[in-house]
C-alpha cells in the first residue's frame, strides 16, 4: 500500500490545480458573457481586445 | 430556507439604482472618460457582434466598443463629447435598433459580488467533497487500521479548513437569528457541522471506526448549490428590472437666459425653467410659464381626456406633454415632487403585507426545534444507557446529520428556479422571492384600466358614422399633427380608404386643435371649448367647417394585447375579477361590458384603491393586483401579490412583484398556473424530505446508522428533490 503516499498528494494536487483553474475563470470574469463567447469564436477577426 | 437571512436586496432592486444614478450625476463633471451603455436588443450572432462593434468604434471619439451577446449590450468608452444619441443613430444606420441605458444604474450591481463569492465558496466545498468523499469510499470498504486513520486525518486536514471557508454564510446567518432570539434552518445545520466535525476529530483521535467528515462536506456543498441557485434567479430578475429602469434616462432641458442645456434630473433646483418637449415627460413638479398644450395625466389619475394646459396650471412629475412645447418653473424637485410623496403611500401599504411567512420559514419554524430535541433526548437517553459520552455523543451527531435539511434546502430553490426560469421566458420578471408562493394562493384579480388593460393609445370608435367629405377633410387636418388623437384619426381613415382633402394653410395651435383652409372656408379640428360646442362625456374631437354645425369624433381606448383572453382564462378559472379605474364612470363601464367584467369601480383616488385593496384583504380574499400608473402604486404595494405592464412608471414597477416584460397580458393566466403548480412541487419535496427523515431517523436514534447510510440518505433525498423540482410544466 506504500503506493498511496504518492498516489494520494498526486489526486489532490490535480484536483487542487482543478479548483484553482476554476477560481481564476471566476475572477477573471469568464463567465460575464457565456453566448458572446460562443460566438466570437466564430468571428474571423482576431479579437485583440478581450475584455479584462 | 433561508428568507430570514437574505441581505434585503429583493424587494425593490430600483431603490438600489436610484441612490447610485443620483451619486453619478453628483459625480458626472468629475468624469472625464465617459462610458456609455446600449442596449442594443437585435444582436444575436457572431456576425452581428463585429458589426455593432465596428460600426461603434468607426464613430469619432470612441475608445473602444465591447458587445455582450448575453445581456444584449454594448459598452462604449469613448471622449466625454460623444453623445449616446449619436452612438444610437449610427447602430440604426448598420440596422440594429438601440436605447441608451443609464450608465449609473447599471454600474451599481454590475459585478455581482455576492454571486461570484457564493460560487466560490460552492467550488472549494465540492472539491473538498469530492476528495473525502473517494477518501471514505475506501474506508467503507474496508481499509483497516493505520491505513484508516491515516484516511481519517488527511479528511480532517482537508475538512476542517474547507468547513471553516465554505460555511461562512450559514455561521453568519444562523448566528445573526440567534442573536435575535429566533430559529432559522441555519441554526440546526451550523449545529449538525460543528457537532459532525467535532465527533469525528474525536473518534480519529481515538482511531475509531466511523468519522462523518464527508457527511459534513456533502451538507455544506448541497446546501450551499441550493443557496446559490436562489441568488442566481434573484440575481436574474434584478438585473433585468434594474435595464428597464435604467432605460429611463434621467435627463431635462434646463433654460437659462434663453440657452437650452441638457442636465441631469437630479441637479435640477427650485425655480430652475425646464422645457418639456412635444411627447415628453415632466421630470418636476412646477407651474407652466410659457406655451399652450394638452397633458395626459393617465399614469397619474387613470383618466384618458387629456388636459387643456396653458401658463399658471401646475403640472406634476410625471404627466406627458402631447402637443406644444411648454416652459415650466420647477417648484418641487427631487424627493418634494407629487411622485416621491406616493412613497409614503406605498410604506403605509406595503408594511400591511410584511407579515407573509415565506413556505420555507414555516417548515423551518416547525422543523429546527423537533430536530434539536431528537438530538438531544437521543444524547440523553443513550448516555442515562451506557453511561458512555462517546457513544452518546456519536448518536447524538449521526441523528442531527440524517436530519439536517439537506433536501429542504434544496426543495424551495430548485422549484423555484425552474418556475422562474419558465415565467421569464413567457416574459414575466420574478422580482420578490415570495411571490411565487403568494401568487399560487391568488382568488381575486383587480385591473386597473389605462395603460393595465387598455394600451393607451386611442382609436376611432364613430367612422362610419361620418360622410366622406368630412373625413377627408379630418383626414388631412389631422396629418398635420402628432397628437395621440389625430394620429388615431388618421390611421383610422387611411385604412378606410379616405384620400386628403386639399386644406391648405394647416397650422397647429398647441393646445386646441389644428385649423386650415379648405374652398375659401375656415376648417378646424381640436377641443370642443375651440370649435364652440359642449365636450361629450367620451374623449373625443370636433371638426367644424365653416359655420356648420360640428361633427363628432369619438375615442376610446384600444385594448392591450391578451387583455381578453387574460381576462377570459382568470374567470373561467373561478377567480374573481374587477376593474378598478380613476377614469371616467362611462369609459369604465364600457370597458367592463366589452370584457365581461362584473364588478367595477370607477373615479378612484389613489387612496380610494389602495383602501379597497386592503379591505378586499380583510375579508380574507388574496389579491392580486394589476396596474402600471402612479395612482396604483399604494393598490400595487398592499396588494397581496401584484403585477406591472414594462410600460409602467418606474415607481409602479418597484412597488409590484413581477413585471410582465412584452406588451402582451395573456401569461398572467398562466403565470397563476405555473406558480400553482410549483407551489404542489415545494409541498412533494417537503414530503419526500420527511419520507427520508422518518426511515433513516429511527436507524440514526437506535444507533445504527453509519456514515455510508448517512451519505447515502443525504445524497439520494437531495437528487430526487432536484429531479422532482425539474418535472415542474
Amino acid at each position: 500500500m506504500n503506493v498511496l503516499f504518492f498516489l494520494i498528494p498526486i489526486s489532490l494536487l490535480l484536483g487542487g490545480v482543478g479548483l484553482v483553474a476554476f477560481l481564476y475563470t471566476v475572477r477573471s470574469n469568464q463567465y460575464d458573457d457565456p453566448e458572446g463567447d460562443a460566438n466570437r469564436i466564430l468571428s474571423g477577426q482576431y479579437d485583440d481586445k478581450p475584455r479584462s | 430556507m433561508t428568507a430570514t437571512l437574505r441581505p434585503p436586496v429583493s424587494a425593490c432592486p430600483a431603490c438600489d439604482a436610484v441612490p447610485a444614478a443620483e451619486a453619478l450625476a453628483a459625480g458626472a463633471e468629475a468624469q472625464q472618460d465617459a462610458r456609455v451603455a446600449l442596449s442594443v436588443p437585435g444582436v444575436h450572432c457572431a456576425a452581428c457582434i463585429s458589426t455593432v462593434e465596428g460600426a461603434l468604434a468607426k464613430h469619432p471619439g470612441v475608445k473602444s466598443a465591447r458587445v455582450n451577446l448575453t445581456l444584449k449590450r454594448a459598452s462604449v468608452e469613448a471622449d466625454p463629447e460623444v453623445a449616446a444619441a449619436d452612438l444610437v443613430a449610427v447602430l440604426a444606420k448598420v440596422g440594429y435598433e438601440a436605447h441608451e441605458l443609464d450608465a449609473g444604474t447599471l454600474s451599481a450591481t454590475q459585478t455581482d459580488k455576492a454571486g461570484r463569492d457564493l460560487l466560490m465558496r460552492l467550488a472549494v466545498a465540492g472539491f473538498a467533497s469530492m476528495n473525502v468523499m473517494l477518501l471514505s469510499i475506501s474506508v467503507w470498504s474496508g481499509a483497516e487500521a493505520a491505513t484508516r486513520d491515516m484516511f481519517h486525518w488527511i479528511s480532517a486536514a482537508i475538512a476542517l479548513p474547507t468547513i471553516v471557508f465554505a460555511g461562512r454564510p450559514f455561521y453568519v446567518s444562523a448566528w445573526n437569528a440567534l442573536k435575535h432570539r429566533r430559529l432559522n434552518m441555519d441554526v440546526p445545520i451550523v449545529l449538525a457541522i460543528v457537532l459532525a466535525v467535532v465527533t469525528s476529530l474525536w473518534e480519529t483521535s481515538l482511531s475509531g471506526e466511523h468519522a462523518y467528515f464527508d457527511a459534513a462536506l456533502a451538507l455544506v456543498f448541497f446546501l450551499l448549490a441550493g443557496r446559490y441557485l436562489d441568488h442566481r434567479t434573484r440575481a436574474v430578475a434584478r438585473s433585468a428590472a434594474e435595464e428597464l429602469a435604467a432605460l429611463e434616462v434621467p435627463r431635462a432641458i434646463r433654460v437659462v437666459d434663453g440657452v437650452e442645456e441638457t442636465v441631469q434630473v437630479a441637479t435640477l433646483a427650485v425655480g430652475d425653467l425646464v422645457m418639456v418637449r412635444p411627447g415628453g415627460r415632466m421630470p418636476v413638479d412646477g407651474e407652466i410659464v410659457e406655451g399652450r398644450s394638452e397633458l395626459d395625466r393617465s399614469l397619474l389619475t387613470g383618466e384618458t381626456l387629456p388636459v387643456f394646459a396653458e401658463p399658471g396650471l401646475a403640472v406634476s412629475a410625471g404627466e406627458v406633454n402631447l402637443t406644444g412645447p411648454l416652459l415650466i418653473r420647477a417648484t418641487a424637485v427631487g424627493e418634494q415632487t407629487s411622485l416621491h410623496r406616493m412613497a409614503d403611500l406605498v410604506a403605509i401599504a406595503e408594511s400591511g403585507r410584511s407579515n407573509y411567512t415565506s413556505l420555507a420559514d414555516s417548515a423551518a419554524k416547525l422543523y429546527a426545534p423537533g430536530v434539536h430535541i431528537l438530538s438531544a433526548l437521543s444524547f440523553l437517553g443513550w448516555y442515562l444507557y451506557t453511561f458512555d459520552m462517546r457513544t452518546a455523543l456519536n448518536i447524538a451527531a449521526a441523528v442531527l446529520i440524517i436530519t439536517c435539511p439537506c433536501a429542504l434546502g434544496l426543495a424551495v430553490p430548485a422549484v423555484t428556479t425552474a418556475a422562474s426560469g419558465r415565467l421569464f421566458r413567457k416574459g414575466m420578471l420574478i422580482k420578490h422571492s415570495t411571490a411565487l408562493e403568494r401568487l399560487a394562493t391568488v382568488d381575486t384579480v383587480v385591473f386597473d384600466k389605462t395603460g393595465t388593460l387598455t394600451a393607451g393609445t386611442p382609436s376611432l370608435t364613430n367612422l362610419a358614422d361620418h360622410d366622406p367629405r368630412d373625413l377627408s377633410i379630418a383626414l388631412a387636418l389631422a396629418a398635420g399633427s402628432a397628437h395621440p388623437l389625430s394620429r388615431a384619426l388618421a390611421e383610422a381613415a387611411t385604412k378606410a380608404g379616405i384620400i386628403a382633402a386639399d386644406v391648405e394653410n394647416i397650422e397647429e395651435v398647441p393646445g386646441f386643435g389644428t385649423q386650415g383652409g379648405w374652398r375659401g372656408q375656415r376648417v378646424r379640428l381640436g377641443r370642443a371649448s375651440w370649435i364652440g360646442t359642449q365636450p361629450l362625456a367620451q374623449t373625443s374631437a370636433f371638426l367644424r367647417i365653416g359655420d356648420a354645425a360640428p361633427v363628432a369624433f369619438s375615442f376610446t381606448d384600444s385594448l392591450r394585447d391578451g387583455a381578453k383572453e387574460a381576462v377570459d382564462a382568470l374567470i373561467n378559472d373561478g377567480i374573481e375579477v374587477m376593474l378598478i379605474s380613476g377614469d371616467s364612470t362611462c369609459a369604465v363601464e364600457e370597458l367592463a361590458t366589452r370584457l365581461g367584467i362584473t364588478k367595477w369601480i370607477a373615479e378612484a383616488l389613489p387612496e380610494d384603491k389602495a383602501a379597497r385593496i386592503a379591505a378586499l384583504g380583510d375579508q380574507g380574499k388574496k389579491v392580486l393586483m394589476v396596474g402600471d400608473g402612479l395612482n396604483d402604486t399604494a393598490a400595487l404595494a398592499g396588494a397581496h401579490v401584484s403585477i406591472s405592464p414594462a410600460s409602467a412608471l418606474d415607481a409602479a414597477r418597484v412597488a409590484s412583484d413581477i413585471v410582465l416584460l412584452g406588451g402582451d397580458l395573456s401569461p398572467i393566466a398562466d403565470a397563476l398556473i405555473t406558480a400553482r403548480s410549483a407551489i404542489k412541487r415545494i409541498r412533494e419535496n417537503f414530503q419526500i424530505a420527511t419520507v427520508y427523515n422518518v426511515i433513516a431517523v429511527p436507524l440514526a436514534v437506535a444507533g445504527l446508522a453509519t456514515p455510508l447510510i448517512a451519505a447515502l440518505a443525504m445524497s439520494l433525498s437531495s437528487i430526487t428533490v432536484s429531479l422532482n423540482a425539474l418535472r415542474l410544466r
